[in-house]
Formats: C-alpha cells, sequence, structure tokens
C-alpha cells in the first residue's frame, strides 16, 4: 500500500513540475513515456525476482523534497576529497543532482569533446541529445531508471570524438545532502569510433542527513573505443542509492567498468552492458564494503549479442557489522552469440556473525560454441593465515585487517588511475583497522 | 632460556603430548626426531601458542616467564619464531609489506624506533644474501606460486629479519631436493649464535648432517623416551626408531 501511495505522490508531482516546463519536444516526450512506465511498473517488491534480497520501502515511504536552489554552505573541497579526487582535476560537480558551476572546473579540451551540464545543453539544443538519451538505458523494465527518466533535468555529458585520445580521467562529481532532497542525475557518456577517455564518477554524501539519489548513467561505445568507466560511491551514513549503468558497446569496443561501494545505507546498482558488436569486450570489476546496518545489492547483467564477445566480471565483497550484501549476476549468451567468452567471479568476506551475503549468479546461454564459467564463495578469514601472521608478531585486529585489505587487493589493483587507487588503498586500510 | 615441565596437551579429546620434560639454554641447538604422528609438530605449534591445541598440563617457562599465558603475537615479540612446516599462501600482501610490519610490531613491543621503508629495504637486501633470494620474490605476494623451496627459504628470511631468541622450525627440511636443503641448512647455520637458542624437528637425519645439533631428543607417541647427543642420529639412521619403542612400551 505504502508504495501504490508512493507512486501517486510521484505521478502527482510529475504533473505539476509538466506545467512549467519549458523543455523541447523531445524531452517532454521521454519524460512522459518515463512516468508511463513507472506508473505501470510501481516501486519493485521483494516478489520480483531480480529484487528478492532487497526492500525499497525505505525509499518508497519518504515524501522527499525536489531540490531548489542551493541551501546552506557546501564546502567543495569536503566533496572533492571524498571523491578522492584532487583541486586541480577536470571535473563536472553536481549538487543535489544540479550543475554547480563554480565548484566545475573544465580545462581546455581537444577539439570536438564536450563536457558540460546536461540542462545547459538541454537549452542549446545539442543534436546528440534526442539521438542517445533514454536509448540505452531501458525504463520500460526498470523503475528506478523510468523514474529517472520521468524527473530527469540535470547530469553531465561526455562526449569524445571519434579517433580522439583523452589522456586525462575526467570526473563527474554528484554530491547530496541538506535533508531529505531526491536528485535524479543522469549521466550520457558517448564514445566516438577508436576514442579513448577515462571517467570517474563519484556520489558522496555531504553530511549525515538522509537523501534519495537515483543516477542514471547511458554509456555508448562506438566501434574500437576504449573507456574505463569508474563509479566510487561514497554515500552518506543515511543516503539512499539506486543507480544504473546502461552501456552499449559497438564492435571491438571496450569496457573496464569499476564499481567501488564504501558507503551508503541502502544501496543498489545495477549494471547492464549490451556486447552488441562483434569483439566487444567488458571488464567488470567490483568491491563493496558494508557494515553497520548497510544494505549493498548489485545487480548486473551481460547480455552477449554478437560473435567473439568477451565479459570477465570479478565482484567483491566484505561485509562487518550486522550488513547485508546481495550479489546477483546474470550473463546471457544470445543464439547467434558464437565464441562468447564469459567468465564470472563474485567471492564474499564476512567478518562478523551478523553480516549476511545472498550470491546468485545466473547463465542463460541459447548458443552452442560458448566458454563460460561462473562462481561465487562465501567466507571467513583464514584461520591458519591469522595464526601464521600473529606468529609474526602481529595482533589480532592487524592480521584480521591485514587479511581483508589482502582480499580487496586483486580488485584494487585493477584500478588504472594511480592516484585513485593510492587514495583509495589508504581508506581500506584505515576502514580495515577500525573493523 | 626454555624450560619445559611436564606438558600436557590435546586436540579434541585427543591427548596428543603425554609429559614432556625438555630444557634448552641460550646457543644451544636441540634437534627433536620421531616416526610421524609422535607429537613433534604439536610441540612446535603448543609453543608458538596455536589456540587449536589445548593445555591440559604442565607448565613453560620462556626466559623466566610464563610462556603459556601469553597470546601467540606476545610470544613471537618476546623472541619466539616459529618456521612453519607448511607456510601459508597470502595472496595481495607482499613479504616486503608484512614483513615490514611484523618487524615494527616487534620493535614496537621492545621499545624501539619503527624502521621507515629506506632502513627496512636495506636490512631486508642484506638478510636476502643468507638465502639467496632475490628482490622478485619477496615483492611478490607472500608466498603465492612459490615452491616449496622458495617458501622455506621466505621463512629462514623471515628468521633472519625478525631476530628470535628461539627459533622453532618445524620440518624444514620436508619437501626440499638437496640443493634447497643445502640453502635452507647454511641461512640456519649462519644464524646461531651464542644467545640464540633452536628447536630443529625433524623426521630424517639428513638435515642433521647440515645442521649440527648439541642434542637429540626421540618424541614417540607424546613423551621424549630418549635423549642423547648428536651420535645419537646416526644410530637412529641404523637401527630406526623400533629398538626404542618397545622398552618405552614397557615403561607404561
Amino acid at each position: 500500500m505504502i508504495a501504490e501511495e508512493s507512486k501517486e505522490r510521484y505521478v502527482a508531482a510529475f504533473e505539476q513540475a509538466k506545467k512549467n516546463s519549458a523543455a523541447p519536444a523531445w524531452l517532454k516526450e521521454l519524460r512522459q513515456a518515463g512516468i508511463a512506465s513507472f506508473a505501470a511498473q510501481g516501486f519493485p517488491t521483494t516478489k520480483n525476482e531480480e529484487w528478492k534480497y532487497t526492500s525499497v520501502e525505505p525509499i518508497a515511504s519518504r515524501d522527499w523534497k525536489r531540490p531548489g536552489a542551493f541551501m546552506g554552505h557546501v564546502d567543495g573541497a569536503q566533496i572533492l576529497a571524498r571523491g578522492f579526487a584532487d583541486s586541480q582535476c577536470p571535473r563536472l560537480l553536481f549538487v543535489n543532482g544540479i550543475w554547480a558551476q563554480e565548484l566545475s572546473s573544465v580545462p581546455e579540451l581537444p577539439r570536438g569533446v564536450r563536457l558540460a551540464s546536461l540542462a545547459e545543453l538541454i537549452k542549446q539544443n545539442e543534436p546528440l541529445l534526442p539521438e542517445e538519451l533514454g536509448r540505452h538505458a531501458n525504463f520500460r523494465r526498470q523503475a528506478f531508471v523510468a523514474l529517472n527518466t520521468a524527473f530527469m533535468g540535470d547530469g553531465a555529458v561526455v562526449v569524445v570524438p571519434a579517433g580522439c585520445r583523452l589522456a586525462e580521467p575526467i570526473h563527474l562529481m554528484y554530491a547530496s545532502g541538506a535533508g531529505q532532497i531526491v536528485s535524479h542525475p543522469r549521466t550520457l557518456i558517448f564514445l566516438g569510433a577508436g576514442s579513448e577517455a577515462k571517467i570517474v564518477e563519484s556520489y558522496v554524501g555531504m553530511d549525515e542527513e538522509s537523501y534519495f539519489c537515483n543516477a542514471v548513467t547511458e554509456l555508448v561505445g562506438a566501434a574500437d573505443s576504449v573507456v574505463e568507466h569508474y563509479r566510487l560511491q561514497r554515500e552518506g551514513h543515511n543516503g539512499f542509492h539506486t543507480g544504473a549503468l546502461d552501456a552499449d558497446l559497438a564492435r571491438g569496443a571496450r569496457l573496464t567498468a569499476h564499481a567501488v561501494t564504501l558507503a551508503g545505507s541502502l544501496i543498489r546498482n545495477n549494471v547492464h552492458v549490451a556486447l552488441n558488436g562483434e569483439g566487444a569486450e567488458c571488464v567488470l570489476n567490483g568491491l563493496y564494503l558494508a557494515g553497520d546496518r548497510q544494505h549493498v545489492d548489485n545487480y548486473t547483467e551481460i547480455d552477449h549479442l554478437k560473435p567473439h564477445a568477451t565479459s570477465f566480471e570479478l565482484y567483491k565483497g566484505i561485509l562487518s557489522g550486522a550488513a547485508h550484501g546481495v550479489f546477483n549476476g546474470k550473463i546471457v549468451v544470445h543464439k547467434n552469440a558464437q565464441k562468447s567468452d564469459a567468465r564470472q567471479v563474485n567471492k564474499n568476506l564476512l567478518l562478523s556473525e551478523n553480516a549476511v551475503v545472498n550470491t546468485k549468479p545466473q547463465l542463460e546461454i541459447h548458443a552452442d560454441d560458448v566458454k563460460c564459467s561462473h562462481g561465487s564463495t562465501i567466507g571467513q578469514l583464514d584461520g591458519d593465515s591469522l595464526f601464521y601472521l600473529r606468529s609474526r608478531g602481529l595482533d589480532l585486529e592487524e592480521a584480521r585487517s591485514l587479511l581483508s585489505f589482502a582480499f580487496a587487493a586483486d580488485v584494487v589493483a585493477r584500478i588504472k588511475i594511480d592516484s585513485l587507487r593510492a587514495r583509495l588503498e589508504e581508506y581500506l586500510a584505515a576502514q580495515f583497522q577500525k573493523v | 632460556m626454555l624450560d619445559i615441565r611436564d606438558l600436557k596437551a590435546r586436540v579434541g579429546n585427543k591427548e596428543i603430548l603425554r609429559g614432556i620434560d625438555l630444557h634448552v639454554g641460550a646457543g644451544e641447538v636441540h634437534a627433536i626426531m620421531g616416526p610421524n604422528g609422535s607429537g613433534k609438530s604439536t610441540l612446535a605449534h603448543v609453543l608458538s601458542g596455536r589456540e587449536n591445541y589445548e593445555v591440559t598440563g604442565g607448565e613453560v617457562t620462556y626466559q623466566g616467564k610464563d610462556l603459556l599465558a601469553m597470546n601467540p603475537e606476545t610470544r613471537a615479540r618476546e623472541g619466539i619464531f616459529l618456521a612453519f612446516q607448511y607456510p601459508v599462501e597470502i595472496p595481495g600482501v607482499s613479504t616486503t609489506y608484512f614483513l615490514k610490519a611484523a618487524l615494527n610490531a616487534m620493535r614496537k613491543h621492545r621499545g624501539l624506533e619503527e624502521l621507515d621503508a629506506m632502513e627496512f629495504l636495506a636490512l631486508i637486501k642484506e638478510k636476502m644474501k643468507l638465502v639467496e633470494m632475490d628482490q622478485a620474490l619477496i615483492n611478490r605476494p607472500l608466498n603465492e606460486g612459490f615452491s616449496g623451496g622458495e617458501k622455506k627459504r621466505n621463512e629462514i628470511l623471515q628468521m633472519a629479519v625478525l631476530d628470535p631468541a628461539l627459533a622453532l622450525l618445524d620440518e624444514t627440511d620436508s619437501g626440499l631436493d638437496i640443493d634447497a636443503l643445502r640453502v635452507v641448512a647454511g641461512g640456519v647455520n649462519a644464524l646461531r649464535r651464542p644467545d640464540r637458542a633452536m628447536i630443529v624437528i625433524t623426521h630424517y637425519q639428513r638435515l642433521l648432517n647440515y645442521i649440527v645439533p648439541d642434542f637429540i631428543h626421540v618424541l614417540y607417541d607424546g613423551r621424549i623416551i630418549k635423549s642423547g647427543t648428536k651420535e645419537l642420529a646416526l644410530e637412529l639412521e641404523s637401527r630406526g626408531y623400533d629398538w626404542l619403542k618397545a622398552p618405552a612400551a614397557a615403561v607404561q
């Protein structure tokens, strides 16, 4: 019932917002399709197989406020620090989903590269938007994507033209806080044929207040493009986050998608990669940490749609306190996707008796000449290893901390941005000392 | 340095040590031999504080302190080192990183200043020569993918860096070919010192050709049934253990 009332609330809010909207026709249409789809689906419940272990009631039951202009003081330095970013890094920064120009820093970029706020580009009638926006993140199947599509207004747009190589990572930073606010940041990343880029999306909480961030990222990789995408989540302890990354890769395109979840009250991530061209390749590299009563749910789905595509997925979770982790990894090899190579591994480390993990790998194979494997483990720290370290003079806490760090090490080692990796290592080392 | 009196220990309901008496003085090297299942490794693990073993009787005094009251890390910091028969592999942590953390934990315990990265590297480089280890190996994850010989050399390297007063070598020779054995034994011999004692646990006399002990004890069925000097090893080599087992059984 709560879900039903809540749904009505969003539909009413949509109708209200529509009246004052000066949006172009294509966007109005897209938003309308979004709200219609959300109204048809409603909030997912635990009866839905894909949401079996995650109740979104804490999100659905609250009457979140829409963000207005900035409220109160925003500490840019704190946001950068929480997002493991430098003050000089090229970035777009958003507060509660709205572009904060004075906290952003857009350097001179190679010809043809766009790095701009979605709201600004809508005003400028950027022709790429009606062509790509809403085409890759499937709002008909994902209620939260539908909700984002209905309410989207701002976010980041990155366009790298064909053949262009961006050496320096670009940061897209989304900060939330300042009280009971809902935001629907929308990101569009478009890589032209043969281009290369590294993009870090970070979601950070500014304070201990409750909020709901419902983010959607669409990533399009044209033929032979190479992209490293990072999603870093360091939400506030009372922050709720539902996020979707929908990637569409053409022939020979390569995506490495890192997902690092460090904090938040309730987090659900949907990653969907469509390997939509021969020889496309994706690597999904995930690390999730949860303690106290935090809940982290990672849902990933990889569609092998064309032959000779490769996917490799490694997700690792470390759960302490009374935290709850969920991993659901689905790989679908479609009928014509011969010579697909898909590997998936999920490993979980439980540091306390009250921590819980549900892990569910799923393979759906409709082609006959493929290589697929998956596996998942749930375990505790190894007693022999603990004794070995203690026999060398490390105390129990140090030994546990070192082994937890070691557990995360292979995921962390895959992070190719040196400064980001170093800061994450530092953070993890300090974090494990506390557990 | 170490006084063991009537030490008894069990795992679950199984009594493994049934009254061990042993005195080890500074500078001495004691070898403990015996057939499989006699309790040799249990003794090493009980002395280093492994929690799976329950001590049911007896006393152990180490440098005048009650050893059995200390947890494993305190024993290590007080100078006890166990070279494992089966060193564990820890993917994700390099030998260098791990060993620096261990050494600094000990130095802190002893009121010494912690070594920084440069000082530690200089120290470990010097000690690596003892066991002919190269730099690449110690930068790799601890023991991961190491050969049997490399793991044992790594144990002796750790011993050299941590500088213990009492070293327990648990079947350090097992799984080594003769060349690797020579290197490992050479490393151990280089670490013999008047103020350091060693207990060498082995199944085979072979090791004692390279590490020559001052005393040899035969452990059988949880008790030391025979003690002697290094000549005893040769006798065991030619006669086996059976001639000792019969009188031991008769005593019971």
